[in-house]
């Protein structure tokens, strides 16, 4: 379900985030939620960025969204786009746009979640435009 | 007790813009050494020292060592590159605390002889953050640029007026002996520069420089006693901002806080303000402060910088006479040093004349360090000429 991408780094883990990348492994993008103030955050934390609390679930997105905000890297080895994604959940990721001519790109257009592997074969999210 | 004030007493931006047979300790013996003959004073005089993340060695403990200085205060909170400001604001409070007469502030580094490229991450796993966007290949540019994009789609603000930042900057420049870059360009020079990551173009961009520069503050007694133009630390403020997934918002900045509380503390408004050196480690950080402090409102940035209203002498209000980050220096990938330097110089009068302005007594120097859109910090002074 992965494509491979040698280009992209590996993410760094720690015991905190491990669960994020298992999920990741799974298909799955997650984000904080909390249940003692009703925030959500990401990147996920095992406490509430808001209020400090341990009340915090780990939820899957599902994968559909918006791009918020987006810059083509086109000197990139090779050339990639950054971006803000706002998932339909209300919650914005730091991530890449894949599989797309960047000059097709707007804020506001849909784009669906997708993994690719980095070099160390871990799955990482990124999002296409939607089909 | 009264507060017995702060006053600017020493400043030196040095000349280097590469400096392969330097050292990055040596060039913060350079610019201490530099603000100290400036100031008037002797290395003994030091009781206070403030550095920053460029600061070779664990905090200011090397740099104390290095330098020999006896010092009974110290500081080395980093908030990016706007460090020096804050630092500013903090040896002023220690001063007015009482823990220290005269503070050392220091910048400087080497990047461009080492090849160092600018927002390079720390590849460490215990960075809260590293494992969410080192996978994405986080260019510095490209998180300015999410802001830049941002604007432009929420307030219609063009790449044309994001060039004439960088127009004006080379116009004050041209007057600069020491800029690394003093030719002039135009609007249509900085669109046809290669896009670094769209829409922020080459010239959008700040320079890479080495160097540095240091500044001296002292208690108001000694500042008096120095016989220099007496530059009075006004007001100041600092914040962080940041991202957390919901309430996304990438058009403003630190700086409405930064900049509130330093209007505050000084008790006066923008339009007090007769010079302002703001960072512009891109176009787009420039056109964010503007707003954000309060020089014009939300969105109006685009046509507050158009048709050189920055320049000296012709424009609404004169920005980085000394050419700023985008034309004149960067060092060690840090702009707060010289924003504070050249505020300082206009403040004396002692800009280059065909930038200096006219009776200016109220100053702001403020910076925007880190990165834009996922963490940053502002710091904001007021300085007064009295
Ligand atoms: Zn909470």
């Amino acid at each position: 379900m992965s494509s491979q991408n040698p280009s992209r780094p590996s993410p760094m883990q720690t015991v905190e985030t491990k669960p994020f990348w298992e999920a990741s492994a799974r298909g799955e993008l997650l984000y904080g939620s909390c249940s003692a103030c009703g925030e959500k955050h990401y990147y996920p934390r095992a406490r509430c960025p808001y209020c400090l609390s341990d009340q915090v679930t780990w939820l899957a997105a599902s994968g559909r969204g918006t791009i918020y905000s987006y810059s083509a890297v086109p000197r990139g080895n090779p050339p990639y786009v950054s971006a803000y994604v706002m998932l339909e959940e209300g919650v914005a990721v730091f991530t890449n746009i894949v599989e797309c001519d960047p000059g097709d790109l707007s804020i506001g257009l849909a784009v669906e979640l997708v993994f690719e592997k980095s070099r160390d074969g871990q799955p990482v999210a990124v999002f296409r435009p939607a089909s | 007790m009264a507060n017995p004030g702060a006053y600017i007493a020493g400043i030196f931006e040095h000349p280097t813009r590469l400096a392969t047979d330097k050292s990055v300790a040596q060039l913060h013996a350079e610019v201490a050494a530099g603000a100290l003959a400036d100031a008037g004073l002797g290395k003994n005089d030091i009781d206070g020292y403030f550095c920053a993340g460029d600061a070779p060695g664990i905090g200011p403990l090397s740099m104390v060592e290095y330098l020999g200085l006896r010092v009974r205060h110290a500081d080395s909170t980093d908030i990016g590159g706007s460090s020096p400001i804050a630092h500013v604001a903090y040896a002023a409070q220690a001063i007015a605390a009482g823990k220290c007469n005269v503070a050392l502030i220091t910048t400087a580094g080497r990047p461009r002889a080492a090849a160092e490229a600018p927002g390079t991450l720390t590849e460490n796993p215990d960075y809260p953050e590293n494992g969410f966007e080192l996978p994405y290949r986080p260019l510095l540019a490209a998180g300015y640029a999410l802001c830049a994009r941002r604007h432009m789609h929420e307030f219609g603000t063009t790449s044309e007026q994001l060039a004439w930042i960088k127009v004006a900057a080379s116009r004050h420049a041209q007057h600069n002996p020491n800029a690394m870059l003093r030719k002039l360009v135009t609007v249509e020079d900085v669109l046809a520069s290669p896009m670094v990551a769209d829409p922020l173009h080459r010239l959008d961009c700040c320079i890479m420089s080495d160097g540095g520069g240091a500044i001296i503050v002292t208690r108001g007694e000694v500042g008096k006693s120095l016989g220099r133009p007496l530059v009075r630390v006004r007001g100041s403020g600092e914040s962080i901002k940041y991202q957390l997934g919901s309430h996304i918002d990438l058009t403003t900045t630190a700086g409405v806080k930064s900049g509130q509380m330093a209007y505050e503390e000084a008790g006066v408004t923008p339009a007090d303000i007769k010079y302002l050196s703001t960072y512009d480690s891109f176009t787009i950080t420039v056109l964010l402060a503007l707003e954000d402090l309060g020089f014009c409102a939300k969105g109006e940035g685009g046509r507050f910088v158009e048709d050189g209203k920055l320049v000296s002498g012709v424009g609404r209000l004169p920005v980085n006479t000394d050419g700023g980050g985008l034309c004149n220096n960067h060092p060690a990938h840090r702009g707060g040093m010289t924003k504070v330097i050249e505020a300082t110089r206009q403040l004396r009068g002692e800009a280059h004349p065909a930038v200096q302005v006219k009776n200016c007594d109220l100053a702001m120097a403020h910076g925007t360090g880190g990165m834009l859109d996922r963490r940053h910090g502002c710091a904001t002074v007021i300085l007064e000429r009295e």
